[in-house]
């Protein structure tokens, strides 16, 4: 199965640390990875409002470039899964967005034919290459490690298309197979705030809090995330729950970084250095650092 | 022009009906008419005001005398309006009713065509089809088939209990037969009943008994209905009467038995108290259990499963000799004539709704189970004692748990605004703690239920109107700290809510009982989408269904309340009871048979019959219809390679003439 | 070919549970529809023999519709998917035979359905207006006559 690879804004700048560790995780699967040609921005979560035919034909130009590269189509980011499927769905349910959104292709010499399929990372790990074969591939089991799996919202609303809506359970899967220990995580798809950390803050800091609080209290070592903002949002604004709500100090790492740390991949390859809150202490003190 | 069999000349009379203004209208009925009298074999045509008064009735009677017809043709409504009508008719004047065409010039003609030149020529080329048609039929009788006055109900809840008291009080012969080791239903378990809170049991168990004692009743729990074979007026039931392993005429309920049972203490979760209580492997269902008899569970017995129990039991019992662990299941055969089936519902499975967090938290409940816990004789003697140990200070009511939801079930299921009310009551009244109903609308139609409701508004209940969206264990606020929180939206005021409580209550709907699919293609009768068995018309015909001599009472047709559920139980003994009254059912004639010397013994048809009405005679190599199981569907004969099967009134000749008789207009 | 005045014909066998109710439903309802349809009534659609169908072309029908219960609503269980069986490969046959898909065509109405009846023949009626009369009896004399002029000449 090839794949094309659609990093996204997030993945090229703060969000790097996913790129870093996704990729290698999957050539050490064995995967065939490329990144997409001459990709361009998907309009994230705000273009939509603004204009629904532009956002349609700027996530279009994704779909069309991916439809002519062949294979599936991988989005990491959470915000650009969830746009390039929601524009999916629109290209097909509204024929006169279509057909003004084809139109725009047309112009620059692509089409859009409604073949190619969005996959998120979790649902080509579980389902294409499956648990087994990724923890008979695991050299440094995350053994003792606690992980509170945070899904976020876009991953499974609207559309749930391979894990459950209400209690996703792909990332358990994973983490379980590559022996972290699981704790249970009821907020697992509950929102972190989203852009309103920035526009809202007392409401953005305080959903952030709800979380941090929640895993700390279900015995969490560290958060595991797969979107770039949940990760923001859950990482860089600590300091400002521990000084409006109580001390918090939990790491907050993508899936693809404690994969990676399990498949014995090189710990400086994975970005770990990364967080603002760090997890090295915590991988030291379960003895799972490596070089 | 004589009939198809070359029987004597063809006398028809043709009758076109202005039905006032109606037909003529639109049609020209005097040129229908006029045209019918140039029509081969018609001897006389008329056109008249309203054919199915008394004097147009009288009109065709006269004739059939004075012209000696022996056909007729009736141009007006639609045959589902009159057909009986004119059939009736012909018959009091001398003519045999299958020998009366009906053409629908109303309903599929005047009504519906805008020129009236089209109507017009459609209502001629409809009257010269069915004058084609006419000479092919014959005579023909329905057949009468004797009641069997016995009658089987199946379901020993309210529902059942009633309609077998009624008909038992009629003088008639009732099976009862229930799968549970008692009967009583779900109102069994309940507490107390909305509006007027009398006590559930007090008010059930009487009933029981009297079925127990009634001589008229026989009455089988453990027991399934595995074959069914027949048709209206002479069914043929077969009954698994499952094994005890304890004889029913012997025990008499002293309970010695389970006393002295090797289990010191009971350890299996018990049923009727939906788990929350526990039960030894010998046990009575509940104290008023009917009949009182003991019944073992093979599942954890201990001589059941090693053989090699002490069998303290049986040392307890005897004198009476009243425990046979050899018993075995016993099929019987039984003949009846009818059927009510009032087999009950399932409650839905919060499972299916797990934002609710029913099995996740230990501290949320069914309806049902609260029943069981405000019940004195309940699992903890009507203190509220959750799972936890603890007595709850708060609760919150959860309306609409798998109703009216179009993820789960869409349909209201009826009772649980009422019963949330009561379990609210009944809450608040043994352990004083705040009360919040969590609902969408406050749905209490009936006699008395809407003061119910005001008086657990002056009670202090709290009423949150929104849906609930979940209940947490993610506190956010010191308050919450050891509660379940429900997130609710309250409409109303306008914002979202957190009320954190010890105890969630989900208020369940009602769904079809799990196997409702299979115990009605055992009789024959349909489902509708939702699970429910299928009454033959939702407003005029609520109980009975389209097999003739089925009927269904009471929450397997439909959630309702238990006064409805009576109603429905005595409509449906009501109903049976006619059928037994009138002593014979008529069958319609349209039925199928087969020309045993044109078969081929292909078997083509045998497989086809829904009603297994077709079987094959080996010997003779040649298929057989029962016409009396036969319905009349024209499937067989359509499939027929030889073209042996004819059926009456719909015979290939007929329909053919009938086509023809449309099309051709010369 | 079709003169000025000429209206397509089409027979409708319609199954008494389901489609004759609605088409009765229509009428009370006072739906107007076209006038070229005759119906023939039946017990069920599994009633339908195929010979019906090649029958009314044979008379001079333009066209041919079957009205059923929709599946699992049939009153007697299953005999309208019987028909829906035999109506399939029928259709086949038909079309193989020169005869348009659109003469021939199989409809699932419910008692309750009447506003479906008059979309349905309405429907119908243009479809075979469009395409013309199938005028079978007329083609099947001058084929009648074509074999008896051979005949003629071989001996």
């Amino acid at each position: 199965m090839k794949y094309s690879y659609f990093p996204g804004c997030s993945l090229k700048g703060t969000g790097r640390a996913y790129e870093e560790s996704l990729l290698p995780v999957f050539k050490a699967l064995g995967v065939d990875m490329t990144e997409l040609d001459d990709w361009n921005c998907c309009g994230a979560t705000a273009y939509m409002s603004v204009d629904e035919v532009k956002a349609a034909a700027l996530a279009g130009r994704n779909l069309a470039l991916a439809e002519k590269a062949g294979g599936d189509l991988m989005a990491p980011c959470a915000a650009c899964y969830l746009v390039l499927m929601k524009t999916q769905k629109r290209l097909e349910e509204y024929p006169a967005v279509r057909g003004e959104v084809g139109h725009a292709l047309g112009q620059v010499g692509l089409s859009y034919e409604g073949k190619v399929k969005v996959r998120h990372p979790l649902d080509i790990l579980v389902n294409d290459i499956g648990v087994e074969v990724i923890s008979k591939k695991v050299v440094k089991p995350l053994k003792g490690l606690k992980v509170a799996p945070y899904y976020g919202c876009q991953i499974v609303r609207p559309y749930a298309t391979f894990d459950n809506q209400e209690n996703p359970q792909t990332m358990d899967k994973l983490l379980r197979a590559v022996g972290a220990e699981v704790v249970d995580y009821p907020m697992k798809t509950k929102c972190c705030g989203g852009s309103l950390t920035g526009t809202l803050p007392e409401v953005g800091v305080s959903l952030v809090h709800g979380l941090l609080r929640e895993a700390s209290r279900r015995g969490a070592d560290v958060i595991s995330t797969v979107c770039p903002l949940c990760q923001f949002n859950l990482d860089c604004f600590q300091d400002r729950v521990s000084s409006n709500y109580e001390k918090s100090a939990m790491p907050v790492v993508y899936i693809t970084q404690l994969l990676g740390l399990a498949l014995g991949l090189p710990m400086k390859e994975l970005g770990l250095h990364r967080g603002v809150v760090s997890v090295e202490p915590i991988l030291a003190q379960r003895e799972l650092l490596h070089v | 022009m004589s009939d198809a069999k070359g029987n004597g000349a063809m006398r028809i009379g043709v009758y076109v009906c202005h039905c006032g203004t109606n037909i003529a209208g639109k049609v020209d009925v005097a040129e229908v008419a006029k045209y019918a009298g140039t029509l081969p074999g018609v001897v006389l045509s008329r056109d008249y005001k309203y054919m199915c008064s008394d004097p147009g009735q009288e009109l065709i009677k006269k004739d059939i005398a004075e012209q000696k017809l022996n056909r007729i043709v009736i141009a007006s409504c639609s045959p589902l309006l009159h057909e009986h009508t004119f059939r009736g008719a012909a018959e009091k004047g001398g003519l045999n009713p299958y020998l009366v065409q009906m053409v629908n010039i109303r309903e599929q003609d005047a009504w519906v065509t805008e020129d009236r030149g089209a109507a017009t020529t459609k209502a001629k080329d409809l009257v010269r089809a069915a004058v084609r048609r006419l000479p092919f039929h014959q005579p023909l009788e329905k057949k009468h088939v004797p009641v069997n006055p016995a009658v089987l109900v199946v379901g020993g809840g309210i529902a059942g209990i009633h309609s077998a008291l009624t008909l038992a009080a009629a003088g008639k012969k009732v099976y009862l037969v229930e799968r549970e080791p008692t009967i009583g239903g779900k109102m069994a378990q309940f507490d107390k009943t909305f509006p007027t809170l009398d006590c559930a049991a007090c008010i059930l168990t009487p009933k029981m008994s009297a079925v127990r004692s009634h001589p008229n009743i026989t009455l089988w729990t453990m027991s399934d209905v595995v074959k069914v074979d027949g048709f209206v007026g002479d069914y043929k039931v077969t009954v698994n009467r499952r094994a005890r392993y304890v004889k029913e005429e012997l025990c008499v309920g002293c309970s010695e038995c389970i006393a002295a049972c090797v289990y010191k203490d009971a350890k299996f979760p018990d049923e009727f108290n939906m788990g929350l209580g526990k039960r030894k492997p010998i046990y009575l269902p509940f104290p008023q259990s009917t009949p009182l008899v003991a019944v073992i569970d093979p599942a954890t017995c201990i001589e059941f499963k090693t053989g090699k129990c002490k069998k303290t039991c049986v040392e307890a019992c005897a004198d009476r000799k009243a425990i046979d662990f050899q018993m075995k299941d016993e099929m019987k055969e039984i003949a009846v004539g009818t059927v009510i089936l009032s087999t009950g519902f399932k409650p839905f499975d919060p499972k299916n709704t797990p934002n609710f967090g029913y099995g996740k938290f230990k501290n949320v409940y069914t309806a049902l189970e609260v029943e069981r816990l405000v019940n004195a004789s309940g699992p903890t003697g009507g203190e509220v004692i959750m799972r936890d140990g603890k007595e709850p200070k708060s609760v919150g009511i959860i309306h609409c748990v798998g109703s009216r939801d179009e993820k789960t079930n869409r349909w209201c299921s009826r009772v649980c605004c009422m019963y949330s009310l009561k379990l609210a009551h009944l809450l608040k009244e043994h352990t004083g703690a705040e009360i919040y109903n969590f609902y969408i609308d406050m749905r209490t139609p009936g006699k008395a239920y809407d003061e119910f409701y005001g008086k657990l508004l002056d009670e202090g209940v709290h009423f949150i109107r929104g849906k609930v969206a979940e209940v947490t264990d993610c506190t956010l606020r010191p308050d919450e700290e050891g509660k379940l929180v429900i997130r609710a939206e309250d409409t109303l005021a306008g914002f979202v809510r957190r009320i954190p409580v010890d105890m969630v209550v989900l208020a369940t709907g009602l769904e079809g009982q799990a196997d409702a699919q299979d115990v009605r293609r055992l009789f024959n009768i349909s489902c509708s989408a939702e699970g429910f068995f299928l009454e033959r018309h939702p407003k005029l015909a609520p109980v009975s269904t389209f097999t003739d001599g089925v009927f269904i009472a009471g929450a397997c047709q439909g959630p309702k309340d238990i006064p409805d559920t009576v109603a429905q139980a005595g409509a449906a003994a009501a109903e049976v009871l006619a059928l037994i009254d009138a002593g014979h059912v008529e069958l319609e004639p349209n039925t199928a048979s087969i020309i045993e010397e044109e078969c081929s013994g292909c078997k083509s048809c045998v497989a086809l019959c829904s009603y297994n009405a077709i079987s094959f005679i080996a010997d003779k190599k040649k298929a057989w219809i029962n016409e009396v199981l036969c319905k009349g569907c024209g499937t067989c004969v359509a499939a027929c390679p030889s073209g042996s099967i004819r059926q009456n009134l719909f015979e290939d000749a007929e329909i053919f003439s009938e086509i023809e008789g449309v099309l051709s207009r010369g | 070919m079709a003169d000025a005045n000429w209206e397509p014909r089409i027979v409708a066998i319609f199954c008494n549970w389901c489609t004759y109710t609605a088409a009765d439903m229509a009428g009370v309802s006072r739906m107007k529809y076209a006038a070229n349809m005759r119906i023939v009534r039946v017990m069920c659609s599994g009633r339908f023999d195929p010979q019906f169908a090649l029958d009314a072309f044979a008379q001079g029908a333009d066209g041919v519709l079957i009205g059923g219960c929709h599946p699992g609503d049939c009153h007697y269980s299953e005999g309208n998917y019987k028909a829906l069986r035999r109506i399939r490969m029928l259709k086949r046959m038909l079309v193989d035979m020169g005869i348009a898909p659109d003469r021939f065509r199989l409809e699932w109405i419910s008692a309750s359905e009447g506003d479906k009846v008059k979309l349905v023949m309405n429907d119908m009626v243009a479809k075979v207006r469009a395409l013309g009369p199938l005028s079978l009896p007329e083609k099947l004399k001058e084929f009648d006559v074509e074999v008896a002029l051979e005949q003629a000449s071989v001996r």
